[in-house]
């Protein structure tokens, strides 16, 4: 199995407002914790090592440059 | 029934002597083996090497054994390791045997686990046992060997390399000597002097964090399990850990922060309170020892270094959370022991050792990787470490997913030693986790009728164990089998089968002589543990690891497997990795 980034989400626009929504009301430290939380359900949920790892992968290409550039070679 | 008092084993003091070095210098000859460091691991390693018969000086700076508890668990491995050289049962007898542990976060228990949830096993998954008792049990046992000269007050300040020995110089209460080895094993912990000495580092992760332990004495409700809080309502922010120990001591181990003054923190007025907090403000206890440590996970890149090898902590040093600390230590001398006597009685090469450095390091790496995300969740190094953790926590109260991401410490295993030079590829499938590399578990049986357990029949030799009656075997490979008993490398048969020896099994036992003995498996629990079909052989080292097994027994096979184990044949067909998540 590998990461699906084709568009899955039943309701991309629901969604996002919920994702939003969820941090209401919270400052900077505490939505943190918010996100964390949401993370591990989320993670829990996909169960697959693989898919999971490359998910990080691609959430972390772009803010470092070498990790990016390892993403571009395996490509 | 009357028992001996019971020794204080921290206020024992060992009288220095001088040695021959000193008295009569023409005398003294090139010793086979030093060991540097008369603590758990240097006094095993004097041990097994003392079964194996080599003559070993251990050297200790010091005339006392450990002062306060420090190690206090002690492994079922390292207990199936103190039977085979000969004081498990002591060990047992005195230490505190528990297989459960509870994590709570702040008052709910949120975790439990079983260490030893099948039943089958001599020994529990831990005792708790202070290393002194430990220490003192093992230099016990060290004295019953004549092969074991032991030198205290002797510090060792200085090494030269030669092509065929070491010089170590000695400095005691009356001048310094030259002792002279063919090989030197350093066990001088975590600083080790020696290291330092050749100019070589320990290098790894540290943590900016400091524990307490405080040893109390006190009668307490608690069970024999292993307690460990995350922000306990008396102890905010911080862990803590609770163990229970013999004579009613209770091992209390509070995380404190980098900021808290070590110093400071060790008085008793600032010990107590602390205590108290968990225990009641009107509990009755005294302190019996107090200390504020640091920890960092590190190792040496290599182990061996020519002729001196590095043993326990002086080669690896790992945070306490899991027991691998001197739990591995232990396991380090009785990889090391039988090979070195086997390259001093020219029963193997040198080169035997480099699997000593390349099958330990690996085995630190295990517990150094477990080590690390341990102390990661306890101590987070970074303010998103610290909220994924808070948020393990949080959700674990509800979710049994979270609940096995909960941390407080993976506790130690002994290591499969995956692709192991000495071990030989299986060439036939078999189940289970008695794979090439793995060290051998135990299981009930029966030895004449009188019930017993296996790996006492492994002993610390060569063993061949046949899922076989010894009546079962062909006549043409008795004689093939009785040559490989007798070789160079010598070989002890074990037949296990599930019914009792018969009156012919008992013929072939008398002709195979002394080197032979069969065993009922009388729960089926040796065959199942170690998938033994009918004739399925296993090749057993002396540190009762696996190094090969097969589906038949074909002593051609058992004989090249045997010179691969004993670093003979060069590595060229590497045994297969075998899943070595």
């Amino acid at each position: 199995m590998s990461l699906n980034t084709a568009p899955n989400l039943a309701r991309p626009d629901d969604f996002y407002e919920s994702l939003i929504e969820m941090h209401r009301g919270l400052d900077d430290a505490p939505s943190q914790d918010v996100n964390a939380r949401l993370i591990l359900l989320l993670a829990n949920h996909i169960g697959d090592h693989e898919v999971l790892i490359e998910a990080m992968q691609r959430a972390r290409a772009g803010v470092d440059p070498a990790v990016s550039a390892a993403l571009a070679e395996a490509a | 029934m009357h028992s001996t008092p019971a020794i204080d084993y921290q206020q024992q003091r060992f009288m220095y002597q001088p040695c021959l070095e000193q008295t009569r210098p023409a005398d003294a000859a090139l010793h086979p083996v030093v060991v540097i460091g008369a603590g758990p691991v240097g006094l095993v390693t004097a041990i097994d090497l003392a079964r194996q018969g080599i003559r070993v000086v251990l050297v200790d700076d010091d005339d006392t054994l450990s002062t306060g508890s420090r190690a206090i668990c002690f492994a079922k491995r390292t207990l199936d390791i103190f039977d085979r050289i000969g004081c498990g049962q002591r060990m047992v007898d005195k230490g505190v045997g528990w297989n459960r542990g509870k994590v709570f976060l702040r008052e709910e228990a949120i975790y439990e686990f079983d260490l030893l949830p099948e039943c089958g096993h001599a020994r529990p998954a831990f005792i708790n046992l202070q290393q002194y008792y430990v220490e003192g049990y093992l230099l016990e046992q060290a004295r019953q060997h004549s092969l074991i000269e032991l030198r205290w007050k002797s510090r060792v300040s200085a090494i030269a390399h030669h092509a065929d020995h070491e010089a170590l110089t000695v400095e005691t209460p009356e001048g310094s000597y030259l002792l002279k080895a063919r090989y030197v094993v350093a066990a001088d912990g975590s600083r080790s002097p020696l290291r330092k000495m050749m100019g070589l580092e320990s290098v790894g992760h540290t943590f900016r964090d400091r524990f307490l332990i405080a040893d109390v004495k006190m009668a307490a409700p608690f069970p024999a399990e292993r307690w460990f809080w995350f922000d306990p309502p008396f102890h905010p922010n911080q862990s803590v850990l609770l163990h229970r120990q013999p004579d009613d001591v209770w091992r209390i181990d509070f995380q404190l922060g980098w900021d808290a003054d070590p110093v400071l923190e060790r008085t008793p007025e600032r010990v107590i309170p602390r205590v108290q907090a968990l225990l009641g403000k009107d509990a009755q206890f005294t302190l019996e020892w107090v200390s504020v440590y640091t920890f960092s996970c590190v190792r040496m890149d290599r182990f061996r270094h020519g002729r001196v090898l590095f043993v326990g902590d002086a080669a690896h040093c790992v945070s306490p959370f899991g027991a691998r600390g001197a739990n591995s230590g232990i396991q380090d001398a009785e990889n090391l022991a039988w090979k070195l006597a086997f390259v001093l009685q020219g029963k193997a090469p040198d080169s035997l050792l480099d699997s000593y450095a390349s099958e330990r390091e690996f085995a630190a790496d295990e517990n150094l990787l477990n080590s690390t995300r341990s102390t990661d969740f306890i101590t987070p190094k970074s303010a998103v470490s610290r909220c994924f953790r808070d948020a393990v926590l949080a959700l674990a109260r509800e979710h049994a997913f979270a609940r096995r991401l909960v941390n407080s410490g993976r506790l130690s295993l002994p290591a499969t030693l995956h692709g192991s030079p000495l071990s030989s590829a299986d060439s036939a499938p078999f189940h289970g986790a008695m794979q090439a590399g793995a060290p051998c578990t135990d299981a009930p049986v029966l030895t004449d009728t009188i019930p017993g357990w296996l790996l006492p029949h492994l002993g610390d030799q060569f063993v061949a164990m046949i899922f076989a009656p010894p009546a079962s075997l062909s006549a043409a490979l008795l004689p093939a089998l009785v040559r490989l008993t007798e070789g160079g490398l010598p070989l002890r048969l074990l037949f296990v089968s599930g019914a009792q020896a018969s009156a012919e099994d008992h013929t072939v036992l008398s002709a195979l002589g002394d080197s032979a003995v069969q065993v009922q498996d009388i729960e089926g629990q040796v065959a199942q543990r170690y998938d033994g079909q009918p004739h399925t052989c296993y090749l057993i080292r002396p540190d009762q690891h696996v190094c090969a097994r097969w589906r038949t027994v074909d002593a051609a096979a058992l004989a090249q497997a045997l010179q691969r184990a004993t670093g003979h044949e060069p590595a060229a067909q590497p045994a297969t990795v075998l899943d070595a998540a």
